[in-house]
């Protein structure tokens, strides 16, 4: 499954992330937010418009926001 | 070798900024670094030897490999390869203690350098509120260097932390520590945090109840609308009473320099040209730092992140981020804050559209200029129930200037601000309550910049425009104005707007109108000889002699110019500044002023087709 379909509080594992959907910077960004393969998170808040974008992630203490695009790259295993 | 300069780095949201305003108190110095519109932050720290050095502050960085201009700026002057900086000698490495596994990723980097380091262990009092205990001692152990627990806002730790980079340059210079990889950084960073973290309680963290109600799909766009409202409110009403005192001292001002020197050109330039001119800007200062305080209030308290994340699908639409809606909104109150406030917008990009289409957003200084249009031209007649036609032509300029500013920001960003979006990645920053000194420094800092741009260009601009209004001085019985250079340009602007229907007592209020967008209806008043003293009933004066001279489709073109009301001189030097060139507010001056020529041509010419006039 990827990211942008996890259900709100579900804790999962981040499987798989396709870097090539994703400009460098954001890609580069990502990984300093510590969003990468092997993290474990959780989706706490979504937008409020149609398609509920953007998406506010949990990660470790930090909540982190992207974007529904962005979500779509990342592959998860809820746990 | 005497240490002479330290800075501090760190990821956004460690706290850097309380800290160096700790360290530093008011005496900072910003500026931009050349080249970029990367903020420097630069001040004085007193050492406890009593010697004072430099402290910068170096923008918040998630890492040496840059992915934002920030980040460029705050790598190359670590390594000491920004042109005209010296390295800092001693690196203040900023954690923030609730957030250290994060950090750490991002100090072991910097530690790795070799260079004279410390570690701020910051914000220790929140992380002691999330029910989590660190210990300085592990921490020091684990990394090699000093670690001093600091709490910025009150104060603590601060003389142990100058203390020790005072005795981190004495240190022997390290080996540079062998460059590791993301991961092995990401690894060594959850270990160290492992071992530092005394305990941690599992109680639920305050920022994650908050954010359940600002983020509320419902409740959050309430809370954040009825925030909105209450600055809006703030900014009209609070400023009025500072406003009037600021005009009320300026007229005071003017009376004195009358009584004081004879009747003379000299006078005149200082009373007529500089203190009205540079008054007539000067007005706006109450709202901009009550609109200021509200933004800064907002970013210190961790909310405007929150708002960007709310709005972020909605700016998205026309190729924004969420993080352009606080600026382009405090842009209908005056433009230069909304330009101020683009510096929290991380993409290049983004900021710079942002910045473009920010003078589309209707300013409070052009309602006195629809005021009087619409009351002299538009009938007052009730449309539907309550709802009149001129509140009904008012809020469809208001939305007509808003759908140009999508329109543009659209365009714009598939032509001449194209490219790849960092999107709209970033922190959710956690909450804290705004300390009142960084807020007033903050406002202070803005504050000055305003009157700087006001004491300088506008101060020029201003001169530059009564010497043109009043030379070559006319011949007895000829209007100076009709003799004047502007005269002139006038009738040369006439020829060029007449097509739009515009006549030349318009062309000629257009020019003093670079001062401030509403002076134009006070040379109107001039040039129509309106006497009346007192401004209502100068409006409805000169109402009426408007109405009797212009068509109703040269007013209604006049009223479609002010949706993008070029002219604005204190713009386009605020878009100088924050765009660090000329390029910009160019572009930008020469783009509103072809779409005002275009659509007041338009509005004209239907005008006229459909029998108005």
């Amino acid at each position: 499954m990827t990211l942008d379909l996890l259900p709100l509080e579900t804790r999962a594992r981040i499987t798989a992330v396709d870097w090539s959907r994703l400009v460098v910077e954001e890609a580069q960004r990502l990984q300093a937010l510590g969003i990468d393969l092997g993290a474990i998170i959780s989706v706490a808040h979504r937008g409020i418009f149609s398609g509920r974008d953007p998406i506010a992630l949990s990660v470790g203490r930090m909540t982190v926001a992207l974007r529904r695009v962005h979500a779509q790259a990342i592959e998860v295993e809820a746990l | 070798m005497t240490l002479r300069s330290a800075a501090l780095v760190g990821n956004p949201n460690a706290g850097k900024s309380a800290l160096f305003n700790a360290l530093t108190g008011a005496r900072q110095k910003i500026a931009n670094y050349p080249g970029v519109t990367v903020e420097r932050k630069a001040g004085r720290l007193t050492l406890p030897g009593g010697e004072t050095i430099a402290l910068t502050d170096l923008p918040g960085s998630y890492g040496l490999d840059a992915t934002s201009p920030d980040e460029e700026v705050t790598r190359k002057v670590i390594l000491g390869e920004f042109p005209g900086e010296a390295a800092p000698q001693v690196l203040v490495v900023v954690l923030d203690a609730s957030n250290l596994e994060q950090h750490l990723v991002f100090a072991q980097e910097v530690i790795a350098l070799g260079r004279p380091c410390v570690v701020a262990l910051n914000m220790v009092d929140l992380a002691e509120r999330d029910g989590l205990v660190i210990d300085p001692a592990a921490l020091e152990a684990a990394l090699g260097i000093p670690v001093i627990s600091t709490v910025a806002v009150r104060r603590r730790g601060l003389t142990e932390l100058a203390a020790a980079i005072a005795a981190a340059e004495e240190r022997a210079a390290e080996h540079h520590r062998p460059r590791t990889t993301l991961t092995e950084r990401r690894v060594t960073a959850h270990a160290i945090a492992e071992a530092a973290i005394v305990s941690e309680s599992s109680r639920h963290r305050l920022h994650a109840k908050l954010d359940r109600v600002f983020l509320h799909p419902w409740l959050g766009p309430l809370i954040l609308f009825a925030m909105l409202f209450v600055v809006f409110q703030a900014v009209f009403s609070w400023a009025t009473p500072f406003a009037d005192a600021l005009e009320g001292a300026i007229g005071w001002l003017t009376e004195r320099v009358r009584a004081a020197m004879p009747e003379s050109l000299a006078r005149d330039l200082i009373t007529d040209g500089i203190l009205s001119g540079v008054g007539s800007v000067v007005v706006f200062l109450p709202q901009i730092v009550i609109l200021f305080f509200f933004i800064l209030a907002m970013e210190a308290s961790g909310y405007m992140a929150r708002a960007a994340f709310l709005m972020d699908r909605m700016m998205a639409g026309v190729g924004l981020s969420g993080r352009s809606f606080i600026p382009l909104l405090s842009s209908f109150a005056c433009a230069i804050p909304g330009i101020m406030a683009t510096r929290s917008i991380t993409d290049p990009k983004d900021r710079l559209t942002t910045i473009l289409v920010a003078p589309l957003m209707t300013c409070s200084a052009r309602l006195p200029v629809y005021a009087v249009i619409i009351a002299a031209f538009i009938p007052n007649r009730a449309v539907l129930g309550p709802v009149g036609l001129q509140g009904l032509v008012l809020l469809g300029l208001y939305v007509f200037g808003i759908v140009a500013a999508m329109v543009v920001a659209l365009v714009l960003r598939s032509s001449v601000t194209k490219g790849a979006a960092s999107g709209f990645i970033m922190e959710l920053p956690k909450y804290q309550l705004p300390h009142p000194k960084d807020l007033l420094i903050g406002l202070w800092q803005r504050a000055w910049i305003f009157l700087r741009r006001a004491g300088t260009i506008i101060f020029m601009v201003t001169v530059v425009l009564w010497l043109l209004l009043n030379f070559p001085r006319a011949a007895p019985g000829e209007d100076q104005i009709d003799a004047s250079v502007a005269g002139h340009i006038a009738n040369g602007l006439a020829v060029v707007v007449e097509p739009i229907g515009f006549n030349r007592d318009i062309a000629l209020s257009l020019i003093p109108a670079m001062a401030a967008r509403e002076v134009a209806v006070s040379s109107l008043a001039t040039s129509y000889a309106v006497g009346a003293s007192d401004e209502e009933a100068q409006a409805q004066q000169l109402g009426d002699r408007l109405k009797a001279s212009w068509s109703l489709p040269t007013a209604l073109a006049f009223l479609a110019w002010f949706v993008f009301a070029p002219q604005c001189m204190s713009t386009i030097a605020v878009t100088r500044r924050e765009t660090n060139g000329w390029k910009w507010p160019v572009f930008m001056l020469i783009y509103l002023f072809a779409l005002a020529y275009l659509f007041a041509g338009m509005t004209y010419w239907t005008a006229v087709w459909l029998g108005l006039g």
